[in-house]
């Protein structure tokens, strides 16, 4: 146990030389500052990034992968194999239809699974957008937009108009809010949309949203579901994906993989879709990591050398103390001691040099930008950033004081007597 | 009279930087109340008597016993707590803790002791400061004395846990004549007045001759014994 004549020799050393101590507290409250300041910096912009992209796909997507594979063909099943040798070349597909077949099957069926929260068929096909003189190509989705809305959180990125607007009006179509600059067209005007087929509609805007992804908000449309196909001349079972959210969107992984098994169709998971953007979030993550550990480990080497250094100035000291009676324990408590209470101090002064800093980015104005739609830098306040902050900062000075204490403690009082 | 120390056979070598006997069977006993001091050339192993005694070196053959139990053979912990207890210590060069005042150096072995609260270990500083005529110093920093006013600090520090021997090395060694004379007059007094038992190294020969006895080494081993 901490002994209070121990801790009250250790509180006269720290504050016998006030401005050695601060600045060994100072290393740490850097250190722990700046990893405050990191973290919640980094794990605001990866948060920022994950629901951006969660808003933006399901959580799991089943779709017809259409194979190119025509390794094995249908001749080798009926010809004698032994004897005769199919060549096939140039194989070409016959005209597929990249549908889910029994889609009505597969929705019902997803409906009655606990796991799920919705679920939205879609019919996704490529148009050109065309205005006057001006053809952009890009996708359009046909959807139910009421569980479309449920399921990608549409409804607090609409920029202009409201989702619902699609339901009451006759050919209405929501719009990227980028596509909607480039065609130059607002809510209210006509839009004529061509498929690669030929066929073609007219529109009416009722709304633009984003996202905050540019590869969405500059491509993509909103229609209903019967629209699309009408447009692309298919029956109203025809629907190419299937987007669900889950109740908890991290088992996306194993419910996808599950439902691929079940129905006989591809089946990704968010992360999967994202790949790209999931790694760059990890290497976000280990680089916050590498570099708030390497400012703590610089702290503590800090430490290190102070404690080094007072317990050299001390040797006297030391052995008088022991010569009075206090034990090597004692000498080891008292200047292992003085480097947790720099921990301590330093850690707290760090936690809020961190929250000040933070605060201050937290209000810095993003710069203006077509793709991000944020006003302000993303950063969070976890309570847990603050807690590891603090836990580290005792652990690494604690460490660091523990060999120069052990050193103090092992002293021989009789060769520094002497002289 | 009782027999308060008592020193059997004590030999030590040291190793480095050559095989070197310092002591060799050094045999010795001190009454309760006796002012002994140990006198001798540097270099005959006096020091190192003292510190054998005094419990902080512990590597030597023989035995000693104190208050007659036995020391010889005590791990480390029971010897500081022993130290702690029943030894006082004034060394040559004061060696006060510079950052803290006087009276909080003569407090520190009675707190760490733990026998008494701490305003009864603040009284008894008082009083050992007041008796050796140093109490209107008690709150300045020890760094701040003279040497004479540091060493009688530093005798107060040594009785106050009413040690069962006070030792000293050399006391008077680095202080002027006529605070030789204080501190000497100091210790005859404690040893007249209050029984208190002190062993000192010293090579003023007229410090020892003004003490109980005398006890003169050379070579390692006691030559000369007289009272």
């Amino acid at each position: 146990m901490l002994n209070r004549v121990n801790f009250e020799i250790a509180k006269t050393h720290l504050l016998a030389k006030p401005r050695q101590t601060l600045i060994a507290m100072l290393g740490v409250t850097f250190g722990i500052g700046m990893y405050i300041l990191m973290i919640s910096f980094m794990q605001g912009f990866n948060e920022f990034l994950e629901d951006t992209l969660l808003s933006s796909t399901p959580d799991v997507r089943i779709y017809n992968d259409i194979k190119t594979d025509f390794s094995h063909s249908i001749l080798d099943e009926i010809s004698d194999t032994g004897k005769v040798l199919n060549v096939i070349h140039h194989p070409k597909p016959k005209d597929i239809t990249p549908n889910l077949k029994s889609s009505a099957r597969i929705i019902e069926d997803l409906k009655k699974d606990e796991r799920v929260l919705a679920v939205s068929p879609q019919l996704a096909t490529q148009v050109f957008y065309v205005s006057g003189p001006v053809q952009i190509n890009g996708t359009l989705s046909g959807v139910n937009i009421l569980e479309e809305a449920q399921l990608t959180g549409l409804q607090p990125k609409m920029k202009t108009g409201k989702i619902e607007n699609l339901l009451t009006i006759d050919n209405g179509i929501l719009m990227g809010h980028g596509l909607a600059n480039k065609l130059n067209v607002h809510v209210g005007d006509m839009i004529s949309l061509a498929t690669p087929k030929g066929t073609a509609m007219r529109f009416r805007i009722v709304g633009t949203f984003q996202f905050g992804i540019g590869s969405l908000d500059n491509i993509k449309s909103y229609v209903n579901l019967s629209k699309v196909q009408q447009l692309v001349g298919k029956d109203n079972q025809y629907v190419t994906d299937i987007g669900i959210k889950l109740k908890n969107y991290d088992n996306a992984t194993d419910v996808a993989k599950e439902f691929s098994d079940r129905y006989g169709y591809k089946a990704d998971d968010w992360k999967t879709t994202n790949a790209s953007a999931m790694v760059s979030i990890l290497i976000r993550n280990v680089m916050t990591f590498v570099v708030s550990f390497t400012l703590l480990v610089v702290a503590g080497f800090g430490i290190y050398n102070i404690m080094s250094m007072t317990i050299q100035n001390k040797l006297k000291d030391i052995a008088i103390l022991k010569a009075e009676g206090f034990s090597s324990g004692d000498i080891r408590q008292i200047f292992l001691t003085e480097s947790v209470t720099i921990g301590v101090f330093g850690a707290l002064s760090g936690l809020v040099l961190g929250f000040i800093l933070s605060s201050g980015v937290y209000n810095l104005p993003f710069p203006k930008n077509d793709f991000i739609s944020i006003t302000h830098f993303p950063v969070v306040f976890h309570l847990k950033h603050y807690a590891f902050g603090m836990g580290f900062g005792i652990i690494t000075t604690f460490i660091a004081g523990l060999m120069p204490s052990i050193k103090a403690g092992k002293i021989d009082p009789v060769a520094i007597l002497r002289g | 009279m009782s027999i308060v120390l008592s020193a059997k056979n004590l030999s030590k070598s040291f190793y480095e930087p050559e095989e070197f006997q310092v002591l060799k069977n050094v045999s010795f006993d001190v009454q309760k109340g006796e002012f002994v001091s140990i006198v001798g050339k540097s270099g005959c192993g006096k020091s190192t008597l003292l510190y054998l005694i005094s419990t902080l070196d512990t590597e030597y053959k023989g035995e000693i016993f104190m208050n007659e139990k036995k020391v010889t053979g005590l791990s480390q912990n029971e010897l500081a707590r022993f130290r702690n207890e029943h030894i006082g210590f004034v060394f040559q060069f004061h060696f006060l803790l510079p950052e803290f005042s006087a009276l909080k150096n003569v407090m520190l072995p009675a707190e760490k002791l733990g026998k008494y609260s701490k305003s009864e270990c603040e009284d008894r500083a008082y009083e050992k400061l007041k008796w050796l005529d140093m109490d209107k110093f008690a709150l300045k920093l020890s760094s701040k004395l003279s040497g004479g006013q540091q060493q009688r600090v530093a005798i107060a520090r040594a009785l106050i846990n009413d040690p069962t021997i006070m030792m000293g090395d050399e006391p008077t060694g680095n202080l002027d004549s006529n605070n030789t004379n204080i501190v000497f007059d100091i210790l005859k007094d404690l040893c007249k007045s209050k029984g208190q038992t002190i062993i000192s190294v010293t090579h003023d020969t007229e410090f020892a001759e003004k003490s109980d006895r005398i006890i003169e080494m050379k070579d390692g081993e006691i030559v000369k014994h007289e009272a």
